[in-house]
Formats: C-alpha cells, structure tokens, sequence
C-alpha cells in the first residue's frame, strides 16, 4: 500500500456515516408489487427474452414456490413480506443509449457522486465498468477495447440476447436453480447483472467491473453475474456496491457464477458496502448472495476476496468446486459488522479432482451489538487425492456486547487429504492502542491503523484501487466503536 | 516546564506513587534510578496519560497547563514523548504508514502541513541515521519481530521523527549491548537541545557515562527518596541500593 493512499484514507476516516446514502430523482418503472407468475412473464417481456429464458425462469418460479426460506444460519431475520417488494425497478431512459451522451444526466451524476466514471478514459488504472442501477444496467465502458482482444464484457441481458449459447451453455451450470431459496428466487426475477467471456488464451487487459446500486424504494435487487474464463485465460474482477439510507428493509439477492476452464485463473474481490441500516438497526439491505465458481479444467484457479462492510444482514458463502485436477480455490474475506448489523458468511471448498488446494482466510471484525459468524465447509470428495485445505479464521472483538462465532465443518472421503484449522479470537489490546495514542495519534485513527493491519493478509489481496477503498471503509464503518 | 506536586497514584487500590515532586526545566536532563517496582514505569505513564491509574492525589503541570486534564493523544500532541520500556508490536501495520500517520498528526496540532510522502521519507533517512538502522525496519510492522535491541532504537528512531519537548525514556539502555548504548545516547545527545528536557529512566550508571545528566534522582517505593548531581548515580553503583533502603527503614 503507497504510503500517499494511507494517509488520505485516514484523514478521510474523520468524516463519519454512511456516504453514499443520497437518493436520485429519477423516474422509475416498477413492477406491480408482489411476486406471482405474471410477474416473471412481466420481468421476461420487458427485457424482450427469448423463448428459452422465459422458460427457465417459470421452471425457477415453480422451484422458488415449493421452497422454504433457510433457518440455519445464525442470524435472526425479520420476516420478509415478498407482497411488498416490487421485483423490478428500471430508471427510465428514452431509450438504451448508445454513447455517452444518451446516458441521462442524472444517472450520470449519480456515479459520479459514488465514484464511479461513466466515461471511458483511461485515467487512474482504466477499469471496465458495468454500472447497473436497480434492475438494469445502465453503461458498460470499454467494450470496443475489450472485444478487440475478443473479450466479452456486457449486461447480461445484452448477453442474453446477442450470445444466447453461453448464456445456455453456462447460466446456472454452477449454481443450480434449486441450489437454494434465493438463488430461485433469483433465476425466476433476476432482472441485470454482468457477463463476461474471456476467450482461450486471452490474458484481460483491464480489471473488469460493476457497480450495484440500489436506489428505488420498495424495491428488490437480483442480479446475475456469470464469467466464464476459457483455457488459459485469465481475468481479475471487482464488484462495488451501495445503496441509499431508508428506513425500511430492502432485498438484495444476487447470484455470482464463475467458470475457470483448463489452465484458467479468476479473481473475483468485492467491497461491499451496501447501506447497513442507522445506529439503531433501523433499514439496511438484507444481502443474501450465493456466489460460486467451479474450477472444470485442469490447473484452474479461482480466488474470491471480499470485503464485507454494509448490510443490515448478510448471508453468503462463496465458494469453489475444485472439479480439475491440481485447480486452486481461495477465499479471503474480512467482515465487518457494528451495531446492529448481521453477517453470517464464509466459504465451501469442494475437492473432486486430485492435488486440489483450498485456502480460507477469514477475519471477522465485530462491534457494537452485532453478530458476525464464520461458516465454512471444507469436502473432500472420494477421489480427490492427496487434497490440501487451510482454514484461518480470526475474530476481533470490539467491546462487550458483540458475537464472533465460527462454524467449521469438515467432510473428509479421501484418507490422503491434509485439512487444518486454525482459529483465534481477539480483543484490540489497550497497549496498542495505547502506543498509537503516545504517538499522537487518536483513537479512531489508531483503530483504524490497528484494524487495517489485522486485515492486511486479506486486503493485500485486493487489487489497488479497491484496497485503499476498502481501507477506508474498514475505518469508518467502525467509528465510534471503541473509547 | 514540568512541574509535578505531592503525586499519588493507585492501581487496584494499591497505593503506588507516594507523594512525587520534581521539577523540570528547559534544557535539563534528569535521571530515575530505583530498584525494581519502585514505581519508575508507573510515573512514566501517568505522565503520558495511560489511564490505568487512579491519580489520588496532587498536581502536574506541564507548559503551564494541567498535564494530568489532557487526553493522552493531546500530551503527545503537546511535546510528550514516552520511550516504552516494553514497545508494543502492532502487526499489520507498516511501520513507515504509522510513523507517517504520527508525525502529520503532530505537525497538524502545531500548525504545520502535513508531509508529503516524499518529504517524509527524506526526514525519515536523514533520522534513522541518528540510530544506524538503515532499512531495516522498512517494510516490517511496527515492532513485529524486531529484537529487544532494534526495539529500543526503534523508539529512539521515533523520538527523533516527532522532535518531542519532553522525553520519558524508560529503561532505553535496557536489552543494548555496549555499542548500541553508545548508537542511542549519541542519538538522544544530539537531539537535545536549550528548549527541551529529558528524563531518563535507568538502571545503569553507564548510559550516564554517555548522557550526563544535571540531575539523578532515586525512586523507592514510590517516593523520591534522594536527588543529587551526576555524582550520585556513581555512588548507587558503587554501594547499590542497600543503604538506601536501610536509610529509608530508619526513617
Ligand atoms: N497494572 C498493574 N496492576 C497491578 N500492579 C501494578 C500494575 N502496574 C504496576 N504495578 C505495580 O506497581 C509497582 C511499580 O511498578 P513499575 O512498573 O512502575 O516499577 P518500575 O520501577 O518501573 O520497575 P522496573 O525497574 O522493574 O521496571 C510494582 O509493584 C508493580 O507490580
Ligand atoms: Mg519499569
């Protein structure tokens, strides 16, 4: 980390609250409130699917219907009155503007505002971005330098209708539609998302991205990503997230599929920040996410890494199939939780082929009266030899009133497999503190410092950009919470 | 400058510091010897603002304000500087980023800009000049792994970045061997200067070979039981603390 990008991020720390809960004026087109089978042929028509799509989303529908909402997790979630949500919440622009230019002004300034440029120079680190708002993406940058290289980086509802044989090929190849109740949930409504394709032996030039942004009310988010790395390809993507600060719950259920081929490495990170809910655990986004990748080819990699800060609850666990042989899974994750926030999240390692390594490296962070809980599940599957997984899974606590809990389980079918855990459970120690403020440095700033460098293994991991931002959000999501 | 009157301070109940005065001015080096658990580290950090204790009774004034008023961020701020006896490890954090953080906080507090990066580097190597560390703490979190002796030039190292009006060193010379002793006093030497003090904690009469001191003063059981010149530290070292303490039982 450049020492110039630290000291930024901590002047910024003094700056408090949620900064990205400003709402746009801009009108939207809902879908009637409620979720019945019209509402998915609704949804499907709006976005002028093909035949197939609409199929699978009814077979989802009628999945979704039959399913009950999981209780396992170590959460405690507020009944969800899906007669109260509108499934759909499209900003309405003339029509799907083709430059720049037709972007309507104020969704413009709204990216701006969240950071995000609309504009493709390759200032900074030129990074692709597919800025979605509500249900619909609104902008993808850098698709003509992309698709030179034979890339495809676009919506997935562009996927959807000009590379209608991925889209077949591969939606739902990794995670199933009757995985569980949200991933249903979401391949019945799922309304945008992104869709990458990086073709064999193409090394991204740029980091890809999207940016979620929640901003009708009343209203859900599914969105659906898919990236699929061909052999020998390789990409690094990013997701960024926020949402406006209301008084009610909102819904965000997304589905994240990735697929390396043989010799394919992806490299997924994400700063999540969506809007947490007020001191009191008043509103916030439920954050239900199944996000997975599987490693099909040989020699494959995937990498998650996640920096979990917003959210009124969070219930997600990505993880990798590791069905190649000598393929590669990691997970890094640190998760914030503070006042009344929720997370119960962590990550499944499957080990089918043989010589497969997993590594899970967790870091909970909990203060206030907030619950953050590991769950992990490492399997390995008969055939998988000589498999190897490490688990390191720390917890902080911050004060008296906060949960750290962990929930390792361990499924192991092959005798040759090497499977360690590691857990720790810690407190910010006063002499650290203490030595900080010695230095001059104030409490919040030095817990910030401390903070950051109990994360550091994990925010190392992030791509430049992405880390000092995360940084930042580590400090301030904990302001306030010690002194 | 600093000014300490009738201090007493408990911990759990227990009574520490028993009744400390002292006086200290620009431009004077004072020295506390004492025997283990006199209270030597308990003053050090009352007077940086650790709040552990339970300050019972008296006054410390400091730059004519009330020293003991002030949080410990604001002491620090203020021109304080406590080499820590035991410096703590911060893992994760860059050693470089935490000293950079402290040193445009400081400069913040007294008006100045904040150094650029580049600017912070450029005083960085000219001062860790002053220890002989050359780069061997760059890259590496702050104490994590360091030897005891890198630790204590390490606080050396600091004392010079944020050029601090007051230094508590405590128990510096501790853990050195002979040639680093010489590498840290002649680092504190030539940072001493007419408008500043220190005050050094030790259990040897060597570092006082090196940095001379105006004053020696000898903590027991929480009082200053004796002070005297530079000549009195030699005595302790002579005689050790027996006829003190037997002097102090006839008391
Ligand atoms: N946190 C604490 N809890 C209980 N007792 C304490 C605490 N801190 C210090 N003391 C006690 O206070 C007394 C003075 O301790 P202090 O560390 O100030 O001594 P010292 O003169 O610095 O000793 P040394 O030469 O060994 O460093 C000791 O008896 C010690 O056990
Ligand atoms: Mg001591």
């Amino acid at each position: 980390m450049a020492e110039g990008e630290n000291r930024k991020l901590l002047d910024e720390i003094t700056q408090s609250d949620y900064k990205y809960g400003f709402e746009t004026n801009i009108e939207t087109e809902f879908a009637p409130f409620g979720l019945t089978e019209d509402t998915v042929r609704y949804i499907s028509a709006k976005k002028n699917e093909p035949e197939f799509m609409l199929e699978f989303r009814l077979k989802a529908y009628q999945r979704w219907k039959q399913m009950k909402l999981p209780n396992w997790a170590h959460l405690t979630i507020p009944e969800i009155n899906f007669e109260e949500i509108s499934f759909y919440a499209a900003p309405i622009q003339k029509k799907a503007p083709g430059s720049l230019d037709e972007i309507d002004p104020e969704l413009r300034s709204t990216f701006n505002k969240l950071g995000i440029s609309l504009e493709e120079q390759m200032r900074l680190s030129g990074i692709a971005v597919d800025a979605v708002m509500d249900s619909v993406s609104v902008k993808t940058t850098f698709t003509d330098t992309l698709a030179k290289h034979g890339i495809i980086f676009c919506s997935m509802s562009e996927a959807i209708q000009h590379h209608p044989d991925l889209i077949k090929k591969y939606l739902a190849s990794v995670v199933p539609v009757s995985d569980n109740y949200y991933a249903a949930l979401n391949s019945a409504v799922f309304s945008d998302g992104s869709f990458a394709y990086i073709p064999k032996g193409v090394r991204c030039p740029m980091e890809l991205s999207t940016y979620f942004r929640i901003n009708a009310k009343n209203s859900g988010q599914f969105e659906r990503t898919l990236i699929v790395a061909d052999e020998g390809s390789y990409v690094s993507y990013l997701e960024g997230c926020t949402a406006p600060m209301r008084d009610e719950n909102q819904l965000h259920a997304a589905v994240v599929e990735i697929v390396a081929l043989e010799n394919a490495e992806v490299k997924y990170s994400t700063v999540q920040n969506w809007y947490p809910g007020d001191k009191q655990g008043k509103g916030g986004i439920y954050n239900f996410v199944t996000k997975r990748g599987i490693c099909k080819g040989n020699n494959s990699k995937i990498s998650w890494t996640q920096v979990e800060t917003g959210s009124a609850i969070t219930w997600k666990y990505p993880g990798v199939l590791l069905r190649g042989d000598n393929s590669v899974g990691e997970f890094y994750s640190v998760a914030v939780t503070n006042n009344h926030q929720q997370a119960d999240t962590g990550s499944k390692m499957i080990h089918i082929g043989k010589n497969t390594k997993s590594t899970i490296i967790s870091k909970g962070i909990s203060a206030g009266f907030s619950n953050n809980s590991y769950r992990g599940l490492v399997k390995v599957m008969k055939n998988a030899e000589n498999a190897r997984n490490y688990t390191q899974c720390d917890s902080l606590l911050m004060g008296e009133k906060c949960g750290a809990h962990t929930f390792p389980y361990i499924e192991v079918d092959n005798v040759s497999a090497i499977v360690e855990h590691e857990a720790t459970t810690s407190k910010i120690s006063e002499d650290q503190l203490f030595y900080c403020l010695q230095r001059g440095i104030d409490t919040e700033k030095a817990v910030g410092l401390i903070v950051n460098g109990y994360a550091r293994e994990v925010l190392s991991k992030l791509p430049m950009e992405f880390a000092v931002e995360a940084q930042k959000l580590l400090a301030i999501s904990l302001e306030g919470s010690v002194g | 400058m600093l000014k300490i009157k009738d201090l007493r301070v408990s911990i759990n109940n227990k009574e520490i510091l028993k009744g400390i005065s002292l006086n200290v001015n620009k431009g004077e080096v004072h020295a506390i010897m004492g025997p283990n658990g006199s209270g030597k580290s308990t003053l050090a950090s009352v007077l940086a603002g650790r709040d552990i204790y339970e300050i019972t009774a008296g006054t410390v004034e400091y730059n004519g304000k009330d020293l003991l008023d002030q949080a410990p961020d604001v002491r620090a701020k203020e021109g304080i500087f406590l080499g820590f006896q035991y410096p703590v490890e911060i893992p994760g954090v860059n050693m470089m980023t935490f000293m950079r953080t402290a040193v445009n906080e400081i400069r913040t507090h007294r008006g100045l800009e904040p150094l650029s990066a580049k600017a912070f580097l450029a005083l960085s190597e000219e001062r860790k000049t002053l220890v002989e560390i050359g780069s061997r703490f760059d890259g590496r979190s702050v104490n994590e792994g360091f030897s005891g002796g890198e630790k204590k030039r390490n606080e050396i190292y600091q004392m010079a970045m944020l050029e601090p009006t007051l230094a508590i060193l405590d128990e510096t010379d501790s853990g050195l061997d002979i040639d680093a002793l010489k590498v840290v006093a002649n680092g504190v030497n030539k940072l001493r200067k007419p408008e500043n003090a220190t005050i050094v904690i030790t259990h040897y009469q060597r570092l006082l070979d090196f940095i001379i001191p105006d004053f020696v003063h000898v903590l027991y059981n929480g009082k200053i039981v004796k002070s005297g010149g530079k000549e009195l530290a030699l005595e302790l070292e002579i005689r050790g603390y027996d006829w003190i303490k037997k002097e102090q039982g006839e008391n």
